[in-house]
């Protein structure tokens, strides 16, 4: 295979880290909408409740553009690892895009009718649609992380109900703690007097619930499954990541403590990015581990597509990105500050 | 059943239930840029409250459209893996560029046109409705142009053989303007245009015949009367251009679309009937020859029968593929002599005075929607027994882990949910529609605006 290189990497690897990138940014982005939806029922007021969905109201759609994308550069720069995925995958994500359906018409059809009864139904559907999905793409990354047995054409050759098992379970109810915590957050900065009050504390329990969860997590894979840290054992310099994501970590209760909420959630989405890394850095140039057969595992090779898609790739992501900044940036500057409900509000 | 039918059920099901509202997004985009532009220009408060309201309408169907939309990228994952393997050098690449270029500028605006009107400026928020109506263009243009390039491959070469075979890419613009993409992405076009023009002149005809919001409702049904005239002619053009590429590159669809059998004999076109499969025999309305003539030029010239076609690579359905072809047909038709005569009518000033008409158009609204579905059913039945044409066998392309218990599962889990979405989406439509596009506190401006000059629009 002749290797076209760019700045010393090949092409390959540079799809790899577009794809690590909008996987990050789907994480960060809509993390903190899914994590607003899963902490929906904490709040009590039909007010507040309301004003928490308009707090995400404009963007939570733009944000999830990021998992179209995310879906498209897996697809189009490594198929095979698509096609084993979500074939494999076939339950967990069949429940993820029920969630998603539900969540995104429970926020829609919420406000269409004044009934209590009416609105108090869409929360609950909207809260336990925003859970499920955030407990299963954990669990689909968890199962992604640990590997999955794969068959000589690259297929899943396992059991679905192979998927619960204590480290996916773990690492899902860590997600879902984190896209808590990081929702928190964001709605402190959108929102005033007694709910602003609440969503601060509210955001310090989750800080807890994560930190927890986290821990708990980390020391399971330490004891129980070694080997995904080797990476970091024969690579002492990367150190510097797991440190960076700690302090970072550690960053974020103190910021909210000093009402500082904007670094707070810049500092939780660096956590999402750091982490994310972590896990990038583990499983590479793995796509799909076959703990096995690692013969048959699919890498960033032999599941890529040829080099010249690759380079359209890299292209249209060079083109696109920049715009997508752009106009993500636009939307986010316009609606800005506190939440104000008008006519138009959900 | 067997897997490969559960999934074909259910890709057809979940795209068919899809497919409603991205042609709505598209052609309501139209009609909003036109309105508010007309709002820009003019002034005329009336023009903002058919835009405010279009806008809720707008976000109802959007809102759907992404949550069902998100369902078929990864569908083909799930339950379609050997075809995801076999095509995403080629299919991947237009998905991609859909999700960057397409729908995240869709996205990224559409929460500035519906929440944006009091934090932006008009010319702003202008822009904006502007920027989701490209958007929406776009998203149609690439996965068209996917869709396309499985009817007639182009730009590529296989490499692999057997299970582990796949199409790669050689040329990018070749796989992109392959020869089938132009012709089915205007027609795909034009016809979601119509299916936003005809909702707009169902809602508006309904208004008009219980005398609501007349100030409003008969401009906004003059607009789309002429977006519709416009469009559906138009689309006679590219219908008949999509035709006569099926006649060239697909000519097993195309003896399927009439029902025709035997090379030897010149082959008619029909207007009405039904495929008999055991006497291997359309029999029904038609006219003689008019088939030879579509593709040769001439009445008497044969034209190459199914029969000529090995019992594995033609349709299996051809009395399906027939059906939905001329029901395709005769909609389209009906569509132009609606527009032609509400048109003709506007002309003699009488556009409002016959309420049989207005009635035909609230119901109207049906003839695009199955005319959209149709046409799919068409081009996709009529491409069996393959999904990429000549190349990958519909068979071959499904997930191999994927067992028929768990496509039940899903396909039952779809169904329902399904339903229930479409339930609640009539309901607020319905909702919204009742409610009407008069904002609490502008009655006078609207009033205001009906007395000015607007000699366009003038009844």
């Amino acid at each position: 295979m002749n290797m076209q290189t760019f700045l010393g990497m090949d092409y390959n690897v540079w799809w790899f880290l577009v794809f690590g990138g909008v996987i990050s940014g789907y994480a960060i982005l809509d993390g903190f909408d899914l994590g607003a939806g899963s902490l929906h029922l904490f709040l009590n007021k039909e007010q507040s409740r309301r004003i928490a969905i308009n707090a995400i109201g404009p963007i939570w759609d733009g944000n999830e553009v990021w998992l179209v994308i995310g879906g498209g550069a897996l697809f189009a720069g490594f198929p095979v690892a698509y096609a084993a995925i979500f074939s494999a995958f076939y339950v967990p994500f069949m429940i993820f895009m029920v969630g998603l359906i539900f969540r995104g018409v429970a926020i829609e059809f919420r406000s269409k009718e004044p009934m209590l009864w009416w609105r108090k139904s869409w929360d609950i559907v909207y809260c336990v649609a925003s859970i499920l999905i955030s407990l299963s793409l954990g669990l689909m990354l968890g199962n992604v992380v640990e590997g999955i047995p794969l068959n000589a054409n690259r297929e899943f050759a396992g059991d679905w109900l192979s998927f619960f098992n204590p480290f996916a379970i773990l690492v899902a109810i860590t997600t879902l703690a984190l896209f808590m915590m990081h929702g928190a957050i964001y709605l402190t900065m959108k929102t005033e007097n007694r709910l602003f009050v609440k969503l601060h504390l509210l955001a310090n329990n989750f800080t807890i619930f994560f930190v927890v969860s986290f821990v708990i997590t980390t020391l399971y894979t330490l004891l129980y499954i070694p080997h995904l840290s080797d990476f970091f054992r024969s690579h002492p310099g990367y150190f510097t990541i797991p440190l960076l994501m700690t302090l970072s970590i550690a960053n974020i209760p103190r910021q909210v403590k000093k009402g500082k909420y904007r670094y707070a959630f810049l500092s939780s989405a660096a956590t999402i990015a750091l982490l994310l890394i972590m896990v990038a850095l583990e499983v590479f140039p793995f796509l799909l581990y076959s703990p096995v057969n690692p013969a048959n595992s699919i890498t960033i090779y032999n599941g890529a597509s040829s080099a010249r898609t690759i380079k359209i790739l890299l292209i249209i992501a060079l083109i696109g990105t920049p715009l997508v900044g752009l106009y993500t940036s636009f939307v986010f500057w316009t609606f800005k500050g506190k939440v104000r409900l008008d006519e138009m509000s959900y | 059943m067997d897997v490969e039918i559960l999934a074909r059920i259910q890709f057809a099901f979940t795209i068919g239930f899809h497919y409603i509202y991205p042609p709505l997004s598209i052609g309501l985009g139209l009609i909003l840029v036109i309105m508010e532009g007309m709002y820009l220009r003019t002034g005329n408060k009336i023009y903002e409250q058919a835009v405010r309201f279009w806008i809720r309408i707008f976000a109802l169907i959007f809102g759907i459209g992404v949550a069902t939309g998100i369902i078929m990228e990864f569908e083909f994952g799930t339950n379609w893996a050997t075809y995801s393997k076999y095509v995403g050098d080629i299919f991947g690449s237009a998905l991609a560029a859909e999700g960057i270029f397409a729908f995240a500028l869709e996205s990224g605006f559409l929460g500035i046109l519906i929440f944006g009107w009091n934090r932006v400026g008009p010319r702003v928020h202008f822009f904006s409705t502007v920027m989701v109506f490209f958007g929406s263009l776009f998203s149609a243009v690439w996965i068209v142009v996917a869709n396309s390039w499985q009817q007639t491959p182009a730009g590529f070469h296989i490499v692999g053989q057997g299970m582990n075979a796949r199409a790669e890419i050689t040329d990018f613009w070749a796989m992109v303007f392959n020869p089938s993409s132009v012709d089915r992405l205007l027609h795909v076009w034009i016809a979601a245009i119509l299916a936003g023009a005809f909702l707009v002149l169902s809602v508006n005809a309904w208004y008009i015949l219980h005398k609501k919001h007349l100030e409003i409702a008969r401009p906004s049904f003059k607009i789309a009367l002429t977006v519709a005239l416009i469009f559906s002619l138009l689309q006679l053009f590219t219908g008949s251009r999509s035709a006569d590429g099926v006649a060239k590159y697909q000519p097993a669809k195309l003896a399927a679309m009439e029902g025709h059998y035997d090379s030897s004999a010149r082959a008619d076109m029909f207007l009405l009937g039904y495929v008999n499969k055991k006497k291997e025999k359309a029999v029904g309305l038609s006219i003689p020859g008019g088939l030879s003539f579509l593709v040769h030029g001439h009445f008497d010239a044969p034209v190459r029968g199914l029969r000529s076609f090995r019992a594995d690579e033609r349709p299996s359905q051809v009395n399906a593929v027939f059906q939905f072809y001329h029901i395709m047909i005769i909609v389209g038709m009906a569509m132009i002599a609606l527009s032609i005569y509400g048109s003709w009518l506007w002309w003699r000033k009488k556009l409002f005075d016959k309420k049989w008409l207005l009635h035909v158009f609230v119901w109207g609204v049906v003839l695009p929607q199955i005319g959209n579905q149709a046409g799919w059913f068409t081009a996709e039945m009529g491409r069996q027994p393959w999904v990429v044409y000549g190349l990958l066998r519909t068979s071959d392309a499904l997930s191999k882990t994927v067992t028929a218990n768990q496509i039940i599962f899903s396909l039952i889990l779809f169904t329902i949910v399904y339903i229930v979405l479409f339930i609640l989406f009539i309901f607020l439509l319905n909702r919204k529609i009742q409610h009407g596009p008069v904002d609490h506190g502008t009655k006078e401006e609207i009033e205001e605006g009906a007395r000015r000059d607007n000699p366009m629009l003038e009844h």
